[in-house]
């Protein structure tokens, strides 16, 4: 069980020697080393999935305790790791999936003047995010979930010499920061009603039906936390910074913004599942914003022409199935769809780097194409990941998806239903994708050729700005001449064997929890995390299953044979691209405007005529007047300091002579 | 409970001003040569003795420690009387600590025989006033400090130093009148309860305030209240601030940040509280309100300043209001985490002033207009700043996030509201630090040259979006030097190690404010003290320092145990 202090002690011994290190580790030496950290990381959790896998199910649940954190008076905080079948789930493949994607690093990455701060970073990030899921007590688990959002504010704006990185950095954290408003209330809450933050504390009496809690004091406790998973998960209405951050380097956006990070709402929710248990309203809550999510954000999805827009407002909605499972009670089957999420995401968006790469950062798919032809291993592992995110049987998303749904219906067929048009809308936007992507005319040819001189027409705001110019990826190392007229090519070997071990997993992972033949492990496997008194069981009889899963299949297919038939040629439709969908729905514009409008205006006016004027004026006024009246009474000019010195001097008497008064008495 | 015979404390509170004089009377051809090191020598001999203060005192002891008390002025009851608990003793080592580094971190220009000597000065009277137990004495060193303050900004300030300076001077020596009537009106109406003598010992006055009337005590409190609101400064108090510490000089800017503050600060809890707890019970929904209201406010008015050391300054505000919102939760957690917040917001803005003092003289302007892209050519620059913008912001991990989140769980346990509001800080205090750090270094290199000014309009946009003019100019501006990275490298030590490991503070600091809580408790019922904060627990105190009025909470009393030796406080039953 040791080797639980592993699993965190190797990213962060790799994040601090990279730290200061700095410089002197050079290129590919920083980037192994970082893989090692990882990959060292994994294998811990892997040792001890093992040793509990040893033990009875009732007993899969260790706390170690590492030192004391907090201690002030009745509060009494560790720094503490807890292991049981949640943590080390979330742990391996957070730890699993980390280590491919920084393996891709160092072949994306190659050349780039900051790559050791690159993988600092990233070792920083794997830390944080086992210290969040693996921590025996909320105030931790906020450490860790702050150290996700401080990675992801860095490597958002890693190449910060462009303005749009810094701003989608900023932006990440700030609305992150929202969400932190709630999840510290909610922690202000726990600790005056349970006196603890540990989860030993909170929620294992009540999980174990030893304890209950008020509805209106779990509802708040609920609400406030899912305040900050939505901000976490990129969910409605916190989701806008989601897209935006595209702007980091696109491994980055694999491992935080699609496969772990992003699904750190969805961890904390699932632990919190004993206190949301006892309220229908955070639940209704829950499912409520999944289901909308999920629908809103592949509307958005269907008409984005960059490259990772599409994968991002994708990844939003997927994240909104996971929160439609939990709000409807079936937390394994949203837990299923993360971990299936995870493979089949972190593939879409690794071999879209590859896309991107092989095109020297070209991230809009209108300049794309063809390119089936050039990339042999890309594009068949795009094409798995495609088919698994369109949740075409037997590909992974298939399964899982079907799972959520079926809670879903159980819940209310009115979910349900958000929950399949967006499968329909999910296999058109693919179907666009990959079409624009892999099939047509080698439009990136003539885009090539004016690319430097004409300037960005489309909106692909993410896409070009400043890219080139401060030359930051060092990705033009092919060299100038080589922009216009080298062919794509495929990427090297570091980069392509994490494309095929995720390909593998995204067609295989299913088996992990398989609804047939005894294989549904991860079920198993959590049984002990919910037990009826946390998670109502319910079932949905075979028949009706059956009926939906025809259902979601048709319409899956359906959106796949759509995209597929109106995009085989065409790369504009303005008829199926309507402004407001480009725009998604104008609310992160109209927030935008009303920020930097009414509220910035609001604000300078406080900096500069509230405070400098009438504050400053009040205090200065009264002292002023009390000048004032002693001038009056002695008709004598003075000079301001003296004035000052006067109304001093006069209250000072007043003060005394009470006091003397009150003394004698 | 002085382990050594050395009078420790009087030579922590008198080894500056012997730096002082020495700085001084070095004569002015030797001052080139010999000022810097002559100085560095007294601070760090000054920072040893702090050291080795802290490393002696006991964990787990609520009274005063190190207590040496001779009588002065007899016949008012007046004694040199210092000594340190768990509340004073961090205060005392962040002074120790930040001193140096502002002294010799920063490059500052003039005479340095004078720089030094006023610093040294000012640095014996911090120590004095975080040291005293004698409410003159108190006095006479929080007075003290003016001077030094004056004539530092004064000295070796910006173009509008000398208004800065006077703005400043008037606005404390103002709050100073009423501390003064406060002091004296507590003595004369406290004599009569003490045997017809008057007396300035604290210990003393604490244990027989209690027999003041209610409304004495309210309005005794108010007079220490104004005082210290305009030192902190407390909205709307605090005008004076930012044209204080924009005009000051970087060290000066370090200092009255890091440690000016805390003289107000510290003396509402020592004074206040400890004083007149039926006062600040009173008023302590009062002052609750005006730090959660100069928290969002504060937020606001520092948003949209345009100058980095400005907005630097209005941060200020924010950060102490949380001080005294911990203060007047009346919650263990509150008040330690007040305390706590004492000396983060000490190293944060004392490294953060520094650093900005070095971007100045990277770039020679802080209006964000002017700058940008910084971290390119400045990397490590770039980091440190990041390391104190994210403690200042309060990221787990480091000092920021431990203070400000004890402060608001202790405010939630007594006053939910007051804390929900107070934690917007949270997102307004991200949105004013990031966009300040985006703003100063990252986008395109941004060089302020004459002919730029059309460059310069199109930066001022909200989002700083604007396509600025990029220069290759980048290798004009070097990163810091390996001085500046050793003088700042204590202060993120200090940042890093209090986020990380706070028990050391934590388990010092507690008990004295776990009994500085009984006897607000005992003394006042209106203050609504969590009963679970003392309930069940044991004062480690001096038996001639205990103030609560059944000894049978003290343990030493139940032990019996010696009363320490050199203590002796007047009054006492030891």
């Amino acid at each position: 069980m040791n080797a639980a202090y592993l699993i965190v002690a190797l990213p962060l011994a790799g994040a601090l020697i990279l730290l200061f290190g700095g410089r002197r580790i050079t290129d590919p030496v920083s980037g192994w080393l970082a893989t090692a950290m990882a990959a060292g990381s994994f294998v811990a959790t892997v040792v001890v999935w093992a040793t509990l896998l040893g033990r009875p199910s009732s007993s899969r649940s260790v706390d170690k305790t590492i030192f004391t954190w907090m201690p002030v008076g009745t509060l009494h905080v560790s720094f503490g790791l807890t292991l049981d079948p949640l943590s080390i789930l979330w742990s391996l493949f957070v730890t699993g999936v980390g280590t491919l994607i920084t393996m891709y690093s160092i072949g994306y990455m190659r050349g780039d003047p900051s790559f050791s701060r690159f993988f600092f970073y990233l070792n920083a990030f794997i830390f944080s995010m086992v210290i969040l899921v693996l921590a025996d007590n909320y105030l931790f688990s906020f450490l860790g979930w702050e150290g996700v959002g401080f990675c992801s504010y860095g490597l958002v704006g890693f190449w910060f010499d462009r303005d749009s990185a810094a701003v989608a950095a900023k932006k990440a954290f700030v609305t992150n920061r929202v969400g932190d408003f709630g999840f510290m209330v909610a922690l202000y809450l726990m600790f005056a009603h349970f006196g603890s933050f540990n989860y030993s504390v909170v929620l294992a009496p009540l999980a174990a039906g030893h304890a209950t809690i008020a509805t209106s004091t779990a509802t708040f406790i609920a609400v406030m936390l899912v305040l900050g998973a939505v901000a976490k998960s990129a969910q409605i209405p916190l989701y806008m910074w989601l897209p935006d951050a595209m702007e980091g380097p696109t491994p980055v956006s694999a491992l935080i913004h699609a496969a772990t990070m992003v699904t750190a709402g969805v961890y904390l929710i699932a632990r919190t599942a004993p206190i949301i248990h006892f309220s229908p309203d955070a639940q209704w809550i829950i499912a409520s914003i999944g289901a909308g999510t999920c629908f809103l954000a592949a509307t958005i999805a269907c008409v984005q022409d960059d490259i990772k827009r599409v994968l991002a407002y994708s990844t939003i909605s997927q994240i909104g199935y996971m929160f439609l499972a939990e709000g409807s009670g079936d937390y394994q089957a949203g837990i299923y769809h993360t971990v299936m999420h995870a493979f089949f995401k972190a593939l879409l968006f690794l071999a879209a780097g590859a896309v991107i790469h092989a095109l020297h950062d070209e991230q809009n798919m209108k300049r794309m194409g063809n390119l089936r032809k050039y990339l042999p291993i890309t594009f068949p592992a795009f094409i798995v990941g495609f088919l698994a995110l369109a949740a075409i049987p037997p590909f992974d998303g298939f399964w899982s998806k079907d799972e959520v749904l079926a809670a879903a219906w159980h819940k209310s067929p009115v979910l349900w239903a958000f929950g399949v048009a967006a499968a329909g809308l999910t296999a058109y936007y693919m179907s666009r994708q990959v079409r624009l992507v892999f099939w047509g005319k080698s439009r990136w040819e003539t885009a090539a050729a004016d690319h430097g001189a004409a300037g960005d027409t489309g909106h692909s705001a993410a896409g070009d700005t400043g890219h080139s110019v401060a030359g930051d990826t060092g990705h033009g190392s092919v060299g100038e001449s080589g922009h216009g007229s080298g062919a794509p090519h495929e990427a090297p070997w570091t980069m392509t064997v994490p494309l095929v071990i995720l390909a593998v997993a995204s067609t295989f992972g299913w088996l992990l929890n398989a609804d047939f033949g005894g294989l549904d492990f991860i079920n198993k496997w959590l049984a002990p995390i919910f037990p009826s008194t946390v998670a109502t069981p319910f079932t949905v009889s075979t028949d009706t299953k059956w009926v939906l899963g025809i259902v979601a299949t048709a319409f899956s297919l359906t959106g796949l044979a759509l995209g597929m038939g109106l995009w085989r040629k065409a790369v504009s439709r303005p008829a199926l691209e309507p402004a407001f969908l480009a725009h998604a729905w104008y609310i992160d514009e109209g927030i935008a405007a009303a920020v930097s409008g009414p509220l910035a205006r609001m604000a300078t006016r406080f900096s500069f005529v509230v405070d400098a004027t009438w504050v400053d004026g009040l205090v200065n006024g009264v002292a002023r007047s009390a000048a004032g009246a002693g001038r009056q009474l002695r008709r004598v000019q003075t000079g301001y300091v003296r004035n000052y010195a006067l109304a001093i001097g006069i209250g000072t008497v007043i003060v005394l002579f009470y006091v003397s008064v009150r003394a004698g008495s | 409970m002085t382990t050594t015979g050395i009078p420790l404390l009087n030579i922590i509170v008198f080894l500056p001003l012997a730096g002082a004089i020495v700085s001084m009377l070095i004569p002015a051809s030797a001052s080139k040569v010999w000022s810097r090191p002559v100085g560095l020598a007294f601070a760090l001999a000054e920072l040893g003795f702090v050291a080795y203060l802290v490393a002696d005192f006991p964990g787990g002891k609520a009274g005063f420690e190190f207590v040496s008390s001779h009588s002065w002025i007899g016949q008012f009851g007046i004694s040199w009387a210092l000594g340190v608990d768990g509340i004073s003793l961090f205060l005392v080592a962040m002074t120790s600590l930040l001193f140096p580094v502002a002294m010799f971190g920063p490059a500052w220009k003039g005479n340095a025989r004078s720089f030094l000597g006023w610093m040294f000065l000012l640095e014996a009277a911090c120590m004095g006033t975080f040291l005293s137990l004698d409410l003159f004495v108190f006095f006479i060193m929080f007075e003290i400090t003016l001077v030094p303050g004056y004539f530092i900004v004064a000295g070796w300030g910006g173009a509008r130093r000398n208004y800065a300076a006077m703005k400043f001077f008037i606005y404390t020596f103002a709050g100073s009148a009423f501390l003064f009537v406060a002091i004296i009106a507590l003595v004369v109406l406290d004599a009569p309860h003490n045997g017809g003598h008057e007396t300035f010992s604290l210990i003393t006055l604490a244990k027989i305030s209690s027999s003041l009337p209610h409304a004495d005590q309210v309005l005794i409190f108010c007079g220490f209240a104004v005082a210290f609101a305009v030192k902190i400064p407390l909205v709307p108090f605090h005008t004076w601030l930012p044209d204080t510490y924009t005009e000051a000089p970087t060290s000066g800017s370090m200092i009255l940040a890091g440690i000016l503050f805390k003289l107000g600060a510290y003396g509402l809890l020592r004074l206040g509280l400890y004083l007149v707890p039926r006062g600040a019970a009173d008023m302590g929904p009062l002052l609750l309100t005006l730090a959660a209201v100069g928290i969002v406010y504060g937020s606001v008015v520092t948003v949209m300043q345009k100058d980095l050391k400005r907005l630097v300054a209005y941060a200020s505000i924010v950060d102490v209001a949380f001080i005294v919102l911990g203060f007047f939760a009346f919650s263990s957690q509150g008040v330690t985490g007040g305390v706590l917040e004492m000396v983060n917001h000490g190293l944060t803005t004392g490294a953060m002033f520094f650093l900005v003092g070095i971007v100045w003289e990277k770039k020679g302007t802080l209006r964000f207009s002017e700058l940008g892209g910084l971290q390119k050519a400045t990397p490590i620059l770039a980091s440190i700043f990041l390391v104190v913008v994210l403690a200042a912001v309060g990221l787990p991990g480091l000092n920021g996030f431990v203070g400000e989140f004890l402060v608001l769980v202790g405010t939630f346990v007594t006053h939910r509201w007051w804390a929900v509001v107070a934690t917007s800080a949270v997102v307004t205090g991200a949105i004013y630090m990031l966009w300040a750090y985006q703003r100063v270094f990252h986008g395109p290199m941004v060089e302020p040259e004459p002919s730029g000014d059309e460059a310069e309009s199109e930066l001022t946009g909200v989002g700083g979006v604007a396509v600025a003019t990029r220069t290759k100019a980048a290798t004009k501006v070097t990163d810091m030097s390996w001085a500046q990275i050793a003088a700042v490298a204590p202060l993120l030590a200090g940042i890093v190690f209090l986020g990380v490991y706070p028990r050391l503070f934590l388990d010092r600091v507690t008990p004295s404010v776990n009994y500085l809580l009984a006897h607000v408790e005992q003394e006042a019922p209106n203050a609504h003290v969590p009963a679970v904060t003392t309930q069940h627990v044991t004062f480690n105190v001096p038996a001639d320092q205990n103030v609560l009025v059944s000894p049978a909470k003290t343990a030493s009393a139940l032990r019996g145990d010696a009363s320490p030796a050199g203590s002796g406080a007047k009054g006492g039953v030891g």
